[in-house]
């Protein structure tokens, strides 16, 4: 298990550091057409041929890596952050407040994720300039992925709010949100921390849904989800299987994250 | 018990009035609510886009319009949708079947799938099966929904194989943890030590253990298939409930997305409340 992790730990850099050196690595920028070569199969100078308008295919891969990889953590951070405040002190305050956050926590889970994320996304402005639909894809994620964070944090918060220390702390004249702030909270720490790696995954591959279904990152900029909307024009695996490189990419990383995630969860769980 | 039903049919009721009002109020507020393609035909005279016009404006308050709305489906009447220019009522009856079907047979083999591979790793007890199991699951864990329906296409295989393979790793997953913590429990234990066979242990002292939270997973995969088809009713081109649920959005058919959030909260809620209900039976009757 420890080799395992070693390696996921050893891939996620790897893939990291590609993607954010790509402005050195990449033999061209992600939107630069090769008019010439529109389709192009893999050749030394295209290492994964070219899209359907000439676009090295291999420079978007590392591109597209880089928004994903560094915009989900974000998006992570985000909704982590909203749950810490609305689930965090609903349980910590407790009462009436605790029962509201409860209804609105149910309130958004009630409805599938994929069918949330999807119809808010689509009844956003679809033809925002790549940076504005990168802010859009990224912010609706982190805003609409707190719920269930928030309930694990509600419960944990109102577990604490009973325990020894902070009566103590309530004895020794320490309240309101100071109490939150300086005893609850920390302790609320390995869940915190645990939700925020568990979102990020969640969230890559919801930006891949969004993205195939053409309601992400737009165009030039790419990402994940937008690459692998090449998969659509796809006959067959054989004729040009170079195009699944950015799904292998995908099921790596993902397999990584979740290699590393198994022993953070258990270690929150003990 | 009877109450037990009677307040979980309360907060369903409850959840899915909110849920409605606040998909109305979102889909008002969203960007390009007030604009009417058809406004823009030239063939129509002043009048025709007077009314058109008009029609719109009837929206504009969403306490007013939901209100309405709900007085006309007490009535059985659920509107007419802007984009398909339909009752949504006949859209919605052609339209279930399909997704019922899709989401009904994706379902069943993903739970097939998983359960039975779940059984097979618990009673073969080697670290090369689990290895096996996991890795499989892991791998489908990893696809995005839209990507197993586009796959789908490719391989030309019918939309309900995509959604059996977005429910299967996550029901093997959960299986396979609980009947691992319940193979660790000390009468499993005394079980073995008193020479039962596996297929035993597993259907009579494994099984029951674990019934009641597959039970509950079972409510869940519900919304899970139910999400899932969107992206691939959208992509397989297949007329279900997903695929409207994305022309409603993409054209900001209020009436519509309305219906269908109503709907897509109900069927949820009802799946997950029918399970909790069970288990609650189950348990009372053990007890």
């Amino acid at each position: 298990m420890r080799s395992a992790r070693t390696l996921a730990c050893v891939i996620l850099l790897v893939v990291c550091v590609l993607s954010l050196a790509a402005n050195w690595i990449a033999p061209a920028g992600y939107a630069k057409q090769f008019r010439e070569a529109p389709g192009a199969p893999p050749s030394t100078q295209h290492w994964l041929g070219t899209d359907e308008i000439g676009r090295d295919r291999f420079a978007r891969v590392l591109y597209g890596t880089r928004i994903s990889l560094l915009l989900a953590p974000a998006a992570a951070l985000v909704s982590t952050l909203l749950a810490a405040a609305l689930g965090g002190l609903a349980g910590y305050v407790g009462g009436i407040w605790l029962r509201l956050a409860t209804g609105f926590t149910d309130l958004f889970l009630s409805l599938p994720w994929l069918f949330l994320l999807i119809t808010i996304r689509a009844l956003l402005p679809l033809n925002a300039s790549p940076f504005v639909s990168v802010l859009i894809t990224f912010l609706i994620l982190g805003l609409l992925g707190w719920a269930a964070s928030a309930r694990v944090l509600a419960t944990g918060a109102h577990t604490l709010r009973s325990s020894d220390f902070v009566l103590q702390a309530r004895a020794s004249g320490v309240r309101g949100f100071r109490l939150f702030a300086v005893h609850v909270l920390p302790n609320l720490k390995p869940i915190l921390y645990a939700q925020f790696w568990i979102s990020i995954p969640v969230f890559i591959l919801s930006e891949a849904n969004l993205g195939i279904l053409g309601l992400g990152v737009a165009e030039p900029l790419p990402s994940w989800g937008g690459l692998l909307r090449e998969l659509e024009g796809m006959i067959s695996f054989r004729d040009e299987p170079w195009r699944l490189v950015p799904l292998i990419l995908l099921i790596v990383v993902m397999t990584s994250f979740q290699t590393l995630l198994s022993n953070e969860t258990e270690e929150v769980a003990a | 018990m009877l109450w037990r039903i009677a307040r979980h049919l309360l907060a369903i009721v409850g959840l899915v009035l909110v849920g409605g009002l606040i998909s109305a109020t979102l889909i008002r507020l969203a960007p390009g609510f007030d604009t009417d393609e058809r406004q823009l035909n030239p063939n129509l005279n002043a009048e025709s886009v007077r009314v058109l016009h008009d029609a719109r404006n009837s929206e504009h308050n969403v306490v007013k319009f939901y209100i309405s709305y709900l007085r006309g489906a007490l009535h059985g009447d659920l509107g007419i949708s802007h984009a398909l220019e339909q009752p949504i009522q006949s859209l919605l009856r052609d339209r279930w079947r399909v997704t019922a079907r899709v989401a009904g047979f994706g379902l069943l083999l993903g739970w097939l799938l998983a359960v039975s591979l779940a059984f097979s790793v618990s009673l073969a007890r080697s670290s090369g099966c689990e290895l096996v199991g996991t890795a499989i699951s892991g791998a489908f864990l990893c696809i995005p929904a839209a990507v197993l329906a586009l796959l789908s296409v490719i391989l030309n295989s019918p939309g309900y194989l995509a959604i059996s393979l977005i429910v299967f790793p996550k029901v093997y997953r959960y299986s396979r943890n609980l009947l691992a913590k319940a193979y660790a429990m000390p009468h499993i234990t005394a079980a073995r030590a008193r020479g039962l066979g596996e297929l035993r242990i597993l259907l009579w002292h494994a099984l029951p253990v674990v019934a009641p939270q597959l039970l509950t997973l079972a409510g869940i995969t519900v919304s899970i298939a139910v999400g899932a088809s969107i992206p691939v009713e959208s992509l397989c081109g297949l007329p279900g409930i997903g695929q409207l649920a994305w022309q409603a959005a993409l054209a900001r058919d209020l009436p519509l997305l309305v219906n269908v959030t109503i709907l897509v909260t109900l069927v949820t809620l009802l799946a997950n409340s029918g399970a909790d209900v069970i288990v609650h039976m189950t348990r009372s009757r053990q007890a």
